[in-house]
């Protein structure tokens, strides 16, 4: 379990860090998901294109998309854009670079998708097999005796090794070996391209505005430090909260008030002070059957409202305390009894 | 174990070069995998075979190379000191042509390798160079399906095409040009290992001082953009913590402090410390329409920012007076 939460606090310490291995695991995920899925060719004239080109297109969206929803920078970019201005201005430049970075991120998951169902060719064959054009194997084009129709039906069925009946006018391997390789090479260029686009952006882009890219960065990442720090400390304060709201619901029904019970024990106070809450205090005033059972009853039944007392402030009025207000003039205050 | 865990994590964090050296060799090992995993489909056209072979020889590595230059440090490093204005800082020329080759020497580790294995498999030389093989010196030749030598040569790497059948043809072709590429191949390799035996060993013979220069002031250009990045995480961290917990401090309201004056009691400057760390945590919003006023006013109207007034915070003294204005008791 150590191991874990190393792992986890490097990569949480570093939010890029943890952004880009969400986005390692995407594309993982993604080239797994191509090998394990079972790709099915329909093999009919009408349906196989369709079936190639939604095979090639539609998962890369919803990987993108998917992005999207994991990545905690959406919500934060979505508040920071439809805030009101208040008091702090906004800056465009700090929301362009996290939509910006937030798109770079989740583009390479369907970048991965999209190169490996090229480079794996089948998605291609399906969808083209119909279009082949027999003069490059060099058989006669009109010397089969097939009708249009069927000529297209049997060049459907090229993808489906097991159904094809066409092997003495057009050989399956050669035209499998030819679309695939033209898939292929539309892979390698897709993937040239992507790598000339991110190399261009990210090696070249120093040249122009790298001051105001620095700032950019900096602003960007104190927002969202800034949320984090702010849910942080809203936690903490709804602690502490809820612990002195509960501990006062206590007294209020045991009818005791615990915070005067040290000062009572006159010398011994500061002692008692160090020493940890004994069970006694732990108690909090509740020390029988019917009245816990009146914490639990009225806990559901009729629970305290939310507003702390301050410390001295008795609901039952002990002791006569008058009204003192304290006035603040420089370093001295003056009682008024 | 966990410490010696941490303290190689540590070490190869410090030093650049060897991250640079990791990412290098991991970059090598995808290329490795990506050629065994690539499915080698040679279309045995003679109009295509050649241009397939070669972009399939030729492409990759460019990727590679161009992947080795985005992810290297030193890039990012090397291009902003290139780029920035004079300032206060001389520019030194020598430092930049460092990381340079020091960036292409990495980047070109991975292009290097898929050529290699390329040439050493075979596969895309004899795609590429079947057809130029003179079928003379090979017996066997199946010239009794009509098509022209050409196209047969050019179908010599499918394996399973039917021409072939019963003949050892096509396996002598592809034995022959797998030899040529092998022989290339290894002849590469070996050049470019005692290229690299040479220069290790003869550079200490030229300007070895002004090396040792520039390559501290490489290193310390990166170290130095590194640790200003981390300066700016833990700057906004404070900052933000500062003007969150100021934000909460604007939303309470006035104090009024009700203590009765009992003969028992001695005002206690030393509160229990558990309850001050529980009040300090409220920061003075203690009820529900506070809290809800103060979520509120954060999406609404955020605070400046400008959290210097957190260093002026007025701080409270007590002095206790009796009715003459003699002090009992003071905290000034």
């Amino acid at each position: 379990m150590d191991k874990f939460r190393m792992m986890a606090q490097i990569l949480q310490s570093n939010q890029e860090s943890f952004m880009n291995g969400i986005c390692g695991v995407m594309a993982l995920a993604s080239a797994q998901l191509y090998t394990s899925f079972e790709f099915n060719c329909p093999c009919i004239p009408e349906y196989n294109y369709s079936y190639g080109i939604s095979m090639l297109v539609i998962p890369p969206i919803w990987f993108f998309l998917l992005g999207f929803v994991l990545n905690n920078n959406v919500s934060m970019l979505a508040e920071e854009w439809k805030r009101p201005v208040g008091q702090r201005r906004k800056d465009p430049a700090v929301m362009r670079y996290m939509c910006v970075s937030i798109s770079q991120r989740s583009l390479i998951a369907p970048a991965v998708w999209v190169s490996v169902t090229l480079m794996d060719g089948k998605s291609f064959l399906c969808a083209y097999s119909m279009d082949l054009d027999m003069s490059e194997f060099g058989k006669n084009v009109s010397g089969h005796g097939l009708s249009q129709e069927d000529l297209l039906r049997t060049l459907a069925k090229i993808p489906c090794k097991h159904i094809y009946d066409g092997q003495h006018i057009l050989s399956r391997e050669a035209a499998t070996r030819y679309i695939c390789c033209i898939s292929q090479a539309f892979g390698w260029l897709f993937l040239l391209i992507i790598t000339i686009a991110a190399f261009l952006i990210r090696a070249i882009r120093p040249c122009f505005t790298q001051a105001a890219f620095l700032k950019t960065k900096y602003w960007s990442h104190y927002v969202d430090t800034e949320r984090k720090v702010f849910d942080e400390t809203c936690t903490e304060h709804a602690k502490g909260f809820a612990k002195i709201c509960i501990k006062q619901y206590f007294e209020g029904i045991s009818g005791e008030i615990q915070s005067f019970h040290d000062h009572l024990h006159g010398d011994d106070s500061d002692d008692e002070d160090d020493k940890p809450a004994t069970e006694e205090d732990k108690l909090m005033g509740v020390r029988r059957l019917d009245t816990m059972n009146k914490v639990l009853w009225d806990w559901h039944t009729c629970k305290p409202p939310l507003t702390l007392r301050k410390p001295g402030d008795a609901s039952t009025g002990q002791n006569g305390d008058c009204k003192i207000q304290l006035y603040y003039f420089s370093n001295v205050c003056y009682l008024n009894p | 174990l966990m410490d010696r865990l941490k303290l190689v994590l540590q070490y190869f964090q410090s030093n650049s070069e060897s991250i640079s050296n990791g990412i290098c060799i991991i970059l090598s090992l995808i290329s490795v995998k990506l050629y065994t995993s690539f499915d080698f489909n040679c279309p045995c056209l003679p109009q295509y075979n050649k241009m397939y072979a070669l972009g399939v020889m030729l492409v990759p590595p460019i990727i590679l190379f161009l992947l080795g230059v985005l992810v290297s440090r030193h890039t990012g490093v090397l291009m902003e000191e290139w780029v920035r204005p004079l300032g206060n800082r001389t520019k030194n020329p020598a430092v930049v042509k460092f990381l340079l080759s020091s960036m292409l020497q990495r980047a070109l580790l991975a292009p290097m390798v898929w050529i290699l294995m390329t040439l050493l498999d075979g596969k895309c030389f004899i795609c590429a160079f079947s057809m130029n093989v003179n079928p003379k010196y090979f017996t066997g030749i199946p010239n009794s399906t009509g098509l022209e030598l050409i196209k047969i040569m050019a179908k010599v790497p499918c394996k399973e095409d039917v021409i072939f059948k019963n003949s050892s043809f096509r396996k002598a072709v592809s034995r022959y040009v797998r030899c040529y590429s092998q022989a290339i191949g290894w002849s590469i390799l070996l050049f470019f290992i005692f290229l690299g035996a040479v220069g290790r060993v003869l550079k200490p013979c030229f300007n070895h001082a002004t090396f040792l220069q520039t390559r501290y002031w490489s290193n310390y250009l990166d170290i130095e953009q590194k640790l200003f990045d981390e300066t700016c995480v833990l700057h906004a961290r404070d900052f933000a913590r500062k003007c969150v917990v100021q934000f909460f401090e604007s939303m309470r309201e006035d104090v009024t402090v009700r203590m009765p004056l009992s003969n028992a009691l001695r005002p206690s400057t030393i509160p229990n410390e558990y309850e001050e760390e529980e009040e300090e945590r409220l920061h003075g919003i203690t009820r529900q329409d506070q809290v809800d006023n103060l979520l509120q006013t954060w999406y609404e109207c955020k605070p400046e920012l400008d959290v210097t007034k957190m260093a002026y915070k007025p701080k409270v003294c007590i002095t206790w007076e009796d009715h003459n204005g003699k002090a009992l008791f003071s905290e000034v």
